[in-house]
């Protein structure tokens, strides 16, 4: 099954000026868990997915009151700066749609 | 301990209205202050740097004249954070003036105004950073040396509680404070009325978006928050929208790099233990928050400097061909912007935003392969001078629709200009401080002034 018939909320934004973060959230538990145990989203993975270096793979949690993973990417230079495609960092969370969580 | 009331009607005061009828039903609630944030980083670094807001001045005054309103005549204070976007004393300014105008407009008698400046010189910083201090990279940043201090225009330092709970003391009924922390606008009179550091600054990140921790999705409506030394109880104003556990929890994540952990001048709250748990319909109560102070006071400091002038230019292409092979088409073009105005990042920069072909992703896009009918390009050229920032991005587009590509067909113009026009656009800036500097009190970078305001 994809994520995204799994997860109720996929976001990204802004968080401070030199990062994105990104919210992956379900309704309902028995998914949640079921995204949470799969493997399939990990630091590697979205690192992977993003093609950015682990390293800027920041934070990646699982925040459990929110039935929530989250994770967190460094910008390679501030938002807003010149050449910016993406001011809020708020369409970067597409391509985890169609992660495949087994 | 007395139980406190607070509304806030806004999650960015001036972006776009806030809505009347939840913020009524909030102000029948008997709120003991009526609170709202009117800043934000995601604006990017252009408004700080050139210290101009972002919003328009017709829905920040719309905004403060409802809250102002309703604040006198409940007798109640009323706080605004981060005034007009940036957090400047011209904000803080512009603010104070259209607070005395919709007073004079409404009759509203007269009452006690603070405001509370937060810029800081530059120069101020580098003589604090030739004098030895550290400027301290935040978020995995280098620390501040003299050449990024210097190429920075303009600075704020971010407030914690302690200007607006001593201005609050002294009797302010309205404040109209510059760059502060989200949460310490609302925490301030919860620590002034006894309450604890935890509740105060856990309420402060919940209601600091207003009723994005409410759900279903919606921005500009009321929401109510209420400390009573049990916990923070948060209830969304709106009929049809509830706080409920996963709408709390989840807000508490949102713009963070992590959920667990909030910084503030002075520690941080550690929401790790938090429990949410449904009071009623529209109300949900959490506990469990806990406060861990900072042996030493840091405060954190946002800068903006000018790095170009900008200007941009709009084609379009529709012809499959040269969609296919666009990246010999954009290599083409500034070929030639190299061999006339010298290699690109010398003297000016060009990009290419190529929407329909990872214009939003870059370099960060996994889909590959897919080709798109029409590709729409957006050209941005910065350079120092203005001018030339106009004759190269004319330059620069214009090389699209003289493309050569070895199998074109279309031989009379290989893109379609929107309109044969240069765009001016806003000087590129770059956020140049995300940092901290260690204070010795918490007022340091901050001052206060009261004013009288006679409506």
């Amino acid at each position: 099954m994809k994520l995204v018939d799994l997860a109720t909320t996929i976001r990204s934004k802004n968080a401070g000026v030199d990062h994105i973060t990104f919210d992956i959230i379900c309704r309902e538990r028995a998914k949640f868990e079921r995204v949470r145990d799969s493997g399939a989203l990990s630091r590697e993975s979205v690192a992977k997915l993003f093609k950015v270096p682990l390293e800027r793979v920041t934070d990646f949690v699982v925040f459990e009151p929110a039935n929530a993973v989250k994770f967190t990417i460094r910008r390679v230079q501030p938002s807003g700066c010149k050449g910016e495609t993406d001011m809020f960092g708020s369409q970067q969370y597409a391509p985890l749609f169609d992660v495949e969580i087994p | 301990m007395k139980p406190i009331r607070i509304i806030t009607p806004t999650g960015h005061l001036g972006t776009t209205p806030l809505e009347k009828a939840s913020f009524e039903r909030g102000c029948a609630a008997n709120p003991d202050y009526i609170i709202a944030d009117s800043g934000s980083a995601d604006i990017g670094p252009y408004p700080l740097g050139a210290d101009k807001s972002a919003s328009n001045e017709v829905w920040q005054r719309h905004d403060l004249e409802a809250m102002l309103v309703a604040a006198r005549k409940l007798k109640v204070p009323m706080i605004i954070g981060s005034a007009s976007d940036t957090g400047t004393d011209r904000g803080v300014d512009q603010f104070c003036g259209l607070i005395a105008d919709i007073a004079a407009q409404h009759g509203l008698g007269s009452f006690r105004m603070a405001r509370i400046h937060a810029e800081v010189k530059v120069a101020e910083l580098i003589r604090r950073r030739k004098a030895g201090a550290t400027i301290r990279g935040l978020n995995g940043r280098p620390d501040a040396d003299l050449a990024l201090l210097e190429r920075t225009d303009r600075a704020v330092a971010v407030m914690g509680t302690a200007p607006i709970q001593a201005a609050l003391n002294q009797g302010a009924e309205v404040i109209i404070a510059g760059r502060s922390s989200d949460c310490a606008i609302f925490a301030a009179p919860l620590l002034n009325a006894g309450h604890s550091e935890a509740d105060a600054f856990f309420c402060g990140k919940a209601m600091e978006c207003a009723s994005f921790c409410g759900e279903p999705f919606m921005g500009k409506e009321t929401i109510l928050g209420l400390v009573d030394g049990q916990g923070v109880h948060v209830s969304a104003m709106h009929p049809g929208q509830r706080c409920t556990p996963a709408s709390v929890a989840s807000h508490a994540m949102y713009e963070r790099l992590n959920p667990f952990r909030e910084y503030v001048p002075g520690g941080y709250l550690d929401m790790t233990n938090c429990r949410y748990v449904q009071e009623d319909e529209r109300t949900t109560l959490v506990t469990g928050q806990v406060f861990v102070r900072d042996s030493a006071l840091w405060v954190k400091l946002e800068g903006s400097g000018k790095i170009a002038e900008r200007a941009l230019f709009i084609v379009g292409i529709r012809d499959p061909y040269t969609i296919a092979n666009i990246d010999a088409a954009i290599a083409w073009a500034k070929g030639k912007l190299t061999e006339r105005f010298g290699p690109i990042g010398r003297d000016y920069d060009v990009f290419y935003h190529t929407f329909g072909r990872g214009a939003v992703m870059g370099a960060m896009e996994p889909t590959q392969g897919h080709q798109a009918l029409e590709l729409g390009i957006v050209v941005e050229v910065t350079c120092a001078d203005a001018k030339q920032a106009e004759v190269i991005c004319h330059i620069a587009a214009k090389n699209l629709f003289y493309a050569r590509l070895p199998n074109v067909r279309g031989t009379a113009g290989t893109a379609a200009i929107m309109s044969d026009e240069v765009l001016h656009a806003r000087a590129a800036y770059e956020w140049t401080l995300n940092h901290a500097i260690q204070a010795s009190r918490a007022d340091e970078f901050f001052t206060t002034r009261f004013d009288t305001v006679r409506g």
